[in-house]
């Protein structure tokens, strides 16, 4: 009875949420766009299977009825493809994404936290990291490592990603330090945790979902670029390994066959671009002044 | 007796703080660092890993049917260091090699030097990268001003959308389709005039032609680096820009009956900018590490195309080279740009503070 009525409740949770996102058009259209894609990743598989052999009739063709994205260099449609190789991408952008942020809110958190020397040398390290250039990095070390599978990619990505996150939590919570309900909290001794979970948290989380969000598209583009370079084994067919292997193909030099870049790149870009403006509409949904001002 | 030990210690101290609060000092100790830093982490990744580079050449050299022995040898003599010898002597020699220029040798194409085969690069990178961030900056910031005195107006929506858009694209993608509107689609420049530095049978010489000639070749990656990096610059500067709008020496300078282009530049522009430094050094690292990937998709010669080479032929001392080499390039250039910020800005000079 208690899990129905908490289940309920957190239904009607969900429900507001929703109706407060609806408020905000672009809001709402990239939150759709975003569970449509991880919905036809997930779920879509089972309904369009891959398919195994090559069609020689149908080879690089362009869109017509019954192939609605084209198709590819062996004849395959490349809607088929689409929906088949999101999962990966998918996969990958969460990991990297929730992985790098709990890093970084707990280290910056930490850092602002207890200030002075521990600061000081955190922040400084993490000014370092941030000159270094990310990518170059990453490629070298995905090289050296030998890596194969999406966790262990995602979390070498996250590894990276953290310290620049970390920074601006901490300035984050270093402002938020200063409000009076925080300084009254710690007057009252409410403990450390009660003040970081209860007080700083809530007000930060449109800052930490933006945050996350960002991570997660800055690791789409790192992972079809390992692809591009070659790194990353065409073990499975996502949409990373779709366009390199068009690539490789010379489909960009063939108007006829342009189809099969465009479908894997236009699912990257209406992926990222569904996140990205779903973060810039989370700020009114954990914002509650912004909310009464629409 | 503790006047006379306080006093020597009491200047010491004092000339440490009076160095220590010295901007460009401070800065160049930090630029110091992080080279050695990064040294290290290399030294780290190709020699002292579990699984580390060193280890991964003498295997693939085993398994191409070099004896083992041998593979050592060959190993020691690419990377420049006795791999017999302890690592904290190795280290030593390392840093060594690096101080004289010396980061071994290549691993596929025998007997050339890592360090000669960067400096054939390097300036094509330095050129395109540099050129493209000068071009997305200034206009950035003019589009990102036009968009602050045009705050919710349709130029603002509109051109907040662009840069919001262009900001989260891929660099990457954004080159891919460079290729296939300009090139493919629409056929405003030929491929063959995108791909490579300059025209086969060119000469790097100060002539007309030649110049002409590599910024025929350059102008496709050029806006390329200039869409995907334009973005953020844009947003950034309407933000400060709306932010400087309020304060009250703007709306003094107002009173005071100034034109409109002085407030324009002098008051606003300037101050408004000012921020923007501080994240060059972010843009610049982001526009390197994109150079990786938009090099090898253009097959423009620069050190993002070496890497991407050495990265496929696992060459593991150009890869170790050319990790180096970018970082220092990056330290280098956030260097100037904090130079320019001292220098713009007499509050960080003098207070020695952050930003």
């Amino acid at each position: 009875m208690n899990f129905i009525d908490s289940l309920i409740k957190l239904l009607g949770e969900t429900f507001k949420s929703l109706k407060l996102l609806s408020r905000n058009t672009m809001g709402f259209i990239g939150f759709v766009i975003v569970v449509g894609v991880v919905l036809l990743s997930f779920v879509g598989p089972y309904f369009w299977p891959p398919e195994q052999s090559a069609n020689v009739d149908d080879i690089n063709q362009g869109v017509t009825a019954k192939h609605w994205l084209g198709t590819d260099f062996q004849g395959q449609d490349n809607m088929i493809k689409v929906i088949n190789g999101g999962r990966d991408i998918v996969m990958i952008a969460f990991i990297t994404g929730i992985t790098a942020t709990t890093i970084a809110v707990i280290v910056g958190a930490t850092s602002a936290f207890i200030g002075g020397r521990v600061d000081d040398l955190i922040m400084g390290l993490v000014n370092i990291w941030l000159t270094i250039p990310k990518f170059p990095l990453l490629a070298v070390l995905a090289t050296v490592l030998k890596l194969n599978d999406v966790v262990t990619l995602s979390l070498l990505m996250a590894f990276l990603d953290w310290p620049g996150l970390s920074r601006q939590v901490r300035s984050q919570v270093l402002s938020l330090k200063r409000r009076d309900y925080v300084e009254a909290a710690v007057m009252l001794d409410l403990g450390t945790p009660h003040i970081i979970f209860r007080e700083l948290l809530p007000n930060m989380m449109s800052f930490i979902a933006i945050a996350t969000i960002n991570t997660m598209t800055f690791a789409i583009y790192q992972q079809t670029g390992l692809v591009f370079l070659g790194i990353v084994p065409y073990s499975s067919a996502n949409w990373g390994v779709m366009i390199s292997a068009a690539e490789r193909r010379g489909v960009l030099y063939n108007p006829q066959a342009m189809w099969s870049i465009i479908a894997p790149m236009g699912a990257i870009v209406i992926f990222q671009l569904g996140l990205v403006s779903f973060a810039r509409s989370l700020d009114e949904i954990f914002n509650p002044r912004l909310r009464t001002s629409v | 007796m503790t006047a006379t030990i306080s006093t020597p210690s009491f200047d010491l101290l004092t000339l440490w703080d009076r160095l220590k609060s010295n901007y460009l000092l401070q800065k160049i100790a930090q630029a110091i660092f992080v080279v050695w830093f990064v040294a290290s982490v290399t030294f780290f990744v190709v020699r002292a890993m579990p699984g580390n580079a060193v280890d991964v050449l003498i295997q693939d050299l085993t398994l191409a049917g070099v004896s083992p022995e041998d593979a050592r040898n060959q190993a020691s003599l690419l990377i420049g260091l006795d791999i017999d010898k302890p690592l904290p002597e190795q280290y030593g020699n390392y840093m060594l090699n690096t101080l004289r220029g010396d980061l071994g040798l290549s691993y596929k194409s025998r007997g050339l030097k890592v360090s000669e085969l960067i400096v054939q690069v390097l300036p094509w990178t330095l050129f395109s990268v540099g050129l493209s961030l000068m071009i997305s900056f200034t206009l950035g910031i003019a589009l990102g001003a036009i968009m602050a005195y045009n705050h919710d107006t349709w130029i603002d929506h509109l051109l907040s959308n662009i840069a919001a858009t262009l900001d989260a694209v891929s660099p990457y993608l954004i080159g891919l389709l460079a290729i296939l509107l300009i090139g493919v689609t629409w056929k405003w420049i030929s491929i063959s005039d995108m791909r490579g530095a300059m025209s086969p049978g060119m000469q790097p010489e100060f002539s007309w032609e030649f110049i002409t000639d590599i910024f025929m070749h350059v102008r496709v990656l050029l806006l390329v680096y200039v869409l995907s990096t334009i973005g953020s610059w844009m947003l950034q500067m309407k933000s400060t820009t709306i932010a400087t709008l309020g304060e009250d020496y703007v709306t003094v300078a107002r009173a005071r009956g100034l034109p409109d282009s002085r407030i324009i530049t002098a008051y606003v522009g300037r101050n408004a900018t000012l921020p923007l430094f501080t994240r060059l050094a972010i843009t610049i690292g982001f526009a390197v590490s994109g150079s990786v990937l938009l090099e090898t998709l253009f097959t423009y010669r620069g050190v993002g195309f070496l890497l991407a080479k050495a990265l496929s032929d696992r060459d593991y001392p150009i890869m170790q080279g050319v990790f180096l080499i970018i970082t220092i390039a990056v330290v280098f250039a956030n260097l100037i740009a904090d130079f320019v910020y001292g220098w713009l800005d007499p509050r960080i000079r003098i207070s020695g503070g952050e930003g």
